[in-house]
């Protein structure tokens, strides 16, 4: 997936976030090279969700930078930004599984033939070419989680956000989902997810950011950060003792 | 005559189709489906827009919409009156007096409405669809044509609710269209009109058109709202 003029690595320089005048998440900083599954990784409360908004443009720092490779301003002059998202609650259109893709797609400047080829790829590539004319919304939970993903995968990401993404879903809608994120790995997308699950962290991670309480507590290679923390805070979540 | 013999009558000139009865029936359609077409034109767009953007003294125009939803009709059309009088400001048009008149004072009525209940249901979709729509670069005024459609169940209702409004009331009508027979007479005002002369069958028969209409509107929406559930999960 790698094109040309890539918009990685992402730095993000000591990116602040305040809300109503409390620090949310502390100037941390750290670098999303192209490849691997990122894990975003800590209590409820940790500043996940919010540092995955700063990536992805949806907040703007209070303070510090996010900054994509020289690719990416090439990028926004031509149509699409590179980088898509996933929420934690699927987002559905009030429309059919193939207009939710189709939408995306449009918005994104996406047109003609290259778009029906690109909804028709990820119907196939998500397995849901036999719900395409369904109202999105009367899926269920998973395969609403699915097309979630399969709508941002049409929009040809180098790197995919997912907040949360199986939060609300049961354990074998969780494997799916987590089935489709390595083949996502494989396929030479970049991922960077949140999670407070550790068994999920410890299953998909390549790599991981731990955070608490708004800070970039540690930021590890899966291996070795389940192997021997090195944050007092780390071992503890990793000990299953309640953080907060 | 007794009450029987008047719903006899009444039914023979619904049912019979009479060319006058008919006029009636179908100036007042026109005119109030004209002015829910103009107040959705308007309405719609400005309503979402409401619901999208930030602005000092928002909260102020929300209220005086809200608060307009109730505006009775004579009073507005009392306003387009003396707006279309010969002596108003827009007087040299000559429109008092016309169905042109009984359209302009049936907008203001319905366009409250419209967009009262339009900023809503907007504002609404926006708050749930918000992350998503941002994520794929629909920002601000960009993400309007999404979430109008996606709305549409909701505001097909909001629309017929304006339609209620307009084919019910007689005040405005009345007075900026001045009930003359065959030109600006609709239904509502043939009622007034000929309960006042007692002629009792065609303010009746006329009544029951009123009321199976109210009633069509009503099922319309509600067979809206069902299949917007359906959509909507």
């Amino acid at each position: 997936m790698l094109s040309v003029s890539s918009i990685l690595p992402l730095t993000v320089e000591a990116a602040a976030f305040f809300g109503d005048g409390k620090l949310l998440v502390a100037p941390n900083s750290f670098v999303i090279p192209a490849g691997g599954l990122t894990v975003l990784l800590g209590p409820n409360g940790a500043g996940k969700s919010l540092t995955l908004r700063l990536c992805h443009g949806l907040l703007t720092p209070s303070r510090g930078t996010v900054r994509w490779a020289a690719g990416a301003e090439a990028r926004a002059k031509g149509q699409r930004k590179g980088h898509a998202m996933v929420f934690q609650k699927p987002i559905m259109l009030r429309r059919s599984v193939e207009a939710n893709i189709t939408h995306a797609l449009a918005a994104a400047g996406s047109n003609g033939a290259e778009r029906k080829t690109r909804v028709t790829q990820a119907l196939q590539r998500f397995g849901l070419g036999e719900r395409a004319g369904q109202p999105a919304r009367l899926l269920s939970g998973g395969e609403q989680q699915r097309l979630a993903i399969a709508r941002a995968w049409a929009l040809r990401p180098e790197l995919l956000f997912l907040d949360e993404p199986t939060s609300q879903l049961d354990p074998a809608a969780t494997r799916q989902i987590e089935e489709l994120l390595s083949g996502l790995v494989a396929e030479g997308i970049t991922v960077m997810m949140s999670t407070h699950d550790l068994g999920q962290a410890r299953r998909l991670a390549d790599r991981v950011l731990f955070l608490h309480r708004g800070r970039l507590v540690e930021d590890a290679l899966a291996k070795d950060f389940f192997a021997g923390p090195h944050s007092a805070e780390a071992r503890a979540f990793l000990a299953g003792e309640l953080l907060w | 005559m007794d009450v029987g013999a008047i719903f006899q009558a009444a039914f023979a000139l619904v049912v019979g189709l009479d060319p006058g009865f008919l006029g009636i029936v179908f100036l007042s359609l026109r005119v109030t489906l004209t002015a829910v077409l103009i107040a959705a034109l308007i309405g719609l767009p400005l309503g979402a827009a409401l619901a999208l953007a930030r602005f000092p003294g928002r909260a102020a125009i929300i209220v005086c919409l809200n608060a307009l939803m109730g505006l009775p009709p004579v009073v507005a059309g009392l306003a387009v009156f003396l707006l279309l009088s010969r002596s108003g400001p827009l007087g040299p048009l000559g429109l008092l007096f016309t169905p042109t008149a009984m359209i302009i004072a049936q907008v203001i009525l319905v366009l409250p409405i419209v967009i009262a209940l339009t900023r809503q249901v907007i504002e609404d979709l926006w708050s749930e669809y918000r992350d998503h729509l941002r994520s794929v670069g629909l920002d601000g005024l960009r993400a309007i044509p999404t979430l109008l459609f996606d709305g549409r169940f909701a505001l097909a209702t909001a629309l017929l609710a304006g339609f209620g409004r307009a084919s019910a009331e007689v005040g405005a009508v009345l007075i900026v269209g001045g009930n003359i027979a065959g030109y600006t007479r609709t239904m509502t005002t043939a009622i007034t009109l000929e309960t006042s002369k007692g002629d009792l069958p065609l303010a009746l028969g006329l009544g029951l058109v009123l009321l199976s209409l109210t009633l069509m509107i009503n099922a319309i929406a509600f067979g809206a709202s069902r299949i917007g559930a359906r959509y909507a999960g």
